[in-house]
């Protein structure tokens, strides 16, 4: 594995010992499709949250149903993604029997937690109101639902204006879940991660509003789309710039060929997004190819941190350098 | 809490005779772990994991050996070939070659290869080996311990002995504990799906026992004890070692300025630590997390402010382009008329007709078929 990652190196060889080129740290163990999966998908619901409560503002009607129903599809399924990567799945709730600040994962289990519920509400008044008949119906068998569904409205608003700060986190946390590990090619990339997700769960919420919704309303869902793309593209450039040889493992193998699809399919779908009004095929073009996209950002992610973890190179020299500069690594007296 | 106890391990006095290993395994009952065969070295288990909680490494390391003009023997090869290398103490060639591995033989074989020539280009071939490392590795209880502090569950806890373990009933199995030990010590064993590590054997220890590992070794290589003791005493073994002629023997872990705060577990050893598989600089990847949250906050505030964007210049968008001539009308109905014709405009022509007369017309008052917004 070792010999094939070097053939393409970018990067000036790096002097360096180890133990028979062996990995110092552990990869991480998380599967694909899960864990990758998951992450587009808390990323798809957040940002589609924050677009159903800008939608609902400014009285965009279908766009809020269709923002509303994407973010509590993405934050359910996503939920089960997450679940089904434990070791353990049926000890799920274990994650909610303590409240640990400097665990991202407990405050991410906590995010999620709450984001769904509220999606859910969300979505359940905006799929009554759209289906006045059905709610009717419901009612008259039901008169103890009536008393529900004339909550609903006010309930659901309130919990759509809540979603666009869990649905921020939703989209950004999993960046932190990724950095604080020892992983270096995460690690390090601590600044630009967030930008990198939360740029592509702009891109892929976007992409959502503009397949789901009739395309005269999809226009902020395009801009949406259009910006996310910028985003991505920008915060992967410059943590690829930033990071030097730490970086090296997400323009390398398996990584590099998912990252730079993912590049082209961003920018591609991007720019499709900004012209394509109208026009039905070039605004599926776009939504498919900034969700495609989307997804591969994340794949890529994961195959990176694997191998940044995997070979001995990106563990070692950095910290054989930071002690040859004299700044060995310290802790503040409580971190 | 009690006294914080650890375990020293010092490597000088390793003979790789893997006591501790069958120990370990024998009170824990940790499963085998594969009987792989390496062919690398005398290492039967290859590194620390869910099943194998002390890992013997074993260093066989030959002599520096150089041809004329600085370069290492074998250098033609790949870096694959220059890495393996590495691992053995050689040093490969690329620029700087000359000086770092002089000083290599210098402080490497200190002691045992004595009065060999350093430059010379002809040395002993590539299978004399020069010297064994041996080192049992174990995990650190880390001061500041990654682990524990990203574990979600509360499974991973500190004990009263000041040492980290994991609870086997609370572990859910999560999988993040195991990306954030530095040290690359905990795993995750996919038999039963949770994560596995060394206790210190805490079972034995609330027993007055020492661990297994400690008491199974033939050599004192691993001494168990209060860690301000044990400090005190790898101090005095490292100054003796120096003043024997042995300067390349270093304490690792032993320091509670470093990255991990010290660990509760920590080494002699007579080579640079990452020859041994060890981090040479290790740090508590916690140590940034606040860093790493503002980091996360700026791109949350950044995708509402993008989303923000993304509506409010669709809206201009709409009003210049669409409806042109609704400027200079009376402003509330133009907002409103324009919200009539966003909904109107699905299907329904008349009422975008409608909506523009009315625009047109300046009219005040206008109700749109607005209901709310997001329903
Ligand atoms: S971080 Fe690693 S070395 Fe430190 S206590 Fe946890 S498992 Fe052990
Ligand atoms: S795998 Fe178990 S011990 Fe490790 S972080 Fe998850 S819950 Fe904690």
């Amino acid at each position: 594995m070792g010999a094939l990652m070097r053939e393409d190196a970018m990067v000036p060889e790096a002097e360096f010992r180890s133990y028979y080129g062996q990995p110092v740290i552990k990869a991480p163990v998380w599967h694909e499709p899960h864990m990758p999966v998951y992450l587009y998908l808390g990323g798809l619901s957040g940002a589609a949250s924050v677009m159903a409560a800008l939608a609902g503002l400014t009285g965009r009607d279908r766009l809020a149903l269709t923002a509303r129903v994407t973010a509590a599809v993405g934050a359910t399924i996503g939920a089960g993604f997450l679940t089904a990567e434990l070791g353990r799945p049926e000890r799920f709730l274990n994650m909610l029997r303590v409240f640990k600040p400097t665990s991202p994962m407990s405050m991410g289990s906590w995010i999620l937690t709450a984001h769904s519920g509220l999606t859910t509400i969300a979505a359940a008044s905006a799929v009554a109101a759209a289906l006045p008949a059905a709610t009717s119906k419901i009612t008259t068998t039901l008169p103890a639902a009536s008393a529900i569904t004339a909550l609903l409205p006010a309930a659901g608003d309130a919990a759509v204006l809540a979603t666009a700060v869990t649905g921020s986190l939703m989209a950004t946390y999993t960046a932190v879940l990724l950095a604080d590990t020892a992983v270096p090619a995460w690690h390090e990339a601590h600044r630009e991660l967030p930008f990198l997700f939360a740029g592509s769960a702009l891109a892929s919420a976007g992409a959502a509003g503009m397949l789901a919704t009739p395309r005269v309303e999809a226009g902020p869902a395009r801009a949406v789309a259009a910006l996310g793309a910028v985003m991505e593209t920008t915060a992967g450039a410059v943590m690829e710039r930033r990071l030097g040889l730490v970086g090296e493992p997400y323009q390398l193998g398996r990584a590099g060929r998912l990252m730079r699809a993912a590049r082209v399919l961003t920018a591609g779908g991007g720019l499709l997004a900004t012209v394509a009004g109208r026009s039905r095929t070039l605004t599926a073009l776009s939504g498919l190819a900034l969700t495609a996209g989307s997804l591969c950002v994340r794949f890529g992610a994961l195959e990176a941190g694997r191998l940044s973890a995997a070979d001995p190179k990106y563990t070692v020299v950095p910290q054989r350098q930071r002690l040859e500069a004299g700044k060995p690594a310290s802790v503040p007296a409580q971190p | 809490m009690a006294e914080r106890m650890g375990f020293f391990t010092d490597t000088s006095i390793c003979i790789g005779c893997k006591a501790c290993e069958v120990a370990c395994k024998e009170w824990n009952d940790v499963p085998d772990d594969g009987f792989v065969f390496r062919a690398t070295s005398y290492d039967n288990t290859g590194s620390l994991g869910a099943n194998t909680w002390r890992h013997v490494a074993f260093i066989e390391q030959q002599r520096p050996v150089r041809q004329a003009g600085g370069q290492s023997q074998g250098q033609a090869g790949s870096q694959d070939q220059s890495q393996e290398q590495a691992g053995h103490g050689q040093v490969s060639s690329q620029g700087q070659g000359q000086d770092q591995s002089q000083e290599q033989a210098g402080q490497g074989q200190a002691g045992q290869v004595s009065g060999q020539g350093q430059g010379q280009a002809d040395g002993p071939g590539p299978d004399s080996i020069e010297r064994w490392l041996m080192s049992s590795d174990v995990c650190k209880h880390c001061t500041h311990a990654a682990c524990l502090d990203v574990c979600p569950t509360g499974a991973l806890f500190r004990t009263e002995f000041g040492t980290v373990v994991v609870q086997e009933d609370i572990c859910n199995g999560c999988g993040y504990c195991v990306p954030a030990c530095p040290y690359g010590v905990i795993d995750r064993r996919e038999r039963d799906g949770r994560a596995w590590k060394c206790t210190m054997c805490y079972d034995r220890q609330l027993g007055g026992l020492e661990p297994a590992c400690a008491k199974a070794c033939p050599t004192d290589s691993i001494q168990f004890g209060p860690l301000d003791e044990l400090r005190l005493r790898a101090e005095e073994r490292v100054e003796r070692l120096h003043e024997e002629g042995r300067p390349e023997a270093r304490l690792y872990g032993a320091s509670p300025d470093d990255g991990v705060g010290g660990d509760g577990a920590f080494f002699l050893l007579l080579d640079e630590p990452e020859v041994y598989g060890l981090p040479p600089d290790p740090v508590v990847t916690t140590r940034d997390l606040p860093t790493m949250w503002r980091w996360a906050g700026g791109a949350a505030v950044s995708l509402v402010g993008a989303m923000a964007v993304s509506f409010v210049a669709e809206s201009i968008v709409e009003k210049v382009t669409g409806r042109a001539g609704a400027r200079g009308s009376h402003r509330g109905s133009v907002r409103e008329a324009l919200r009539t014709i966003d909904r109107g405009q699905s299907g329904h022509g008349a009422v975008v007709r409608e909506a523009l007369k009315m625009v047109d017309r300046g009219r005040t008052g206008t109700r749109g078929s607005h209901r709310g917004w997001g329903r």
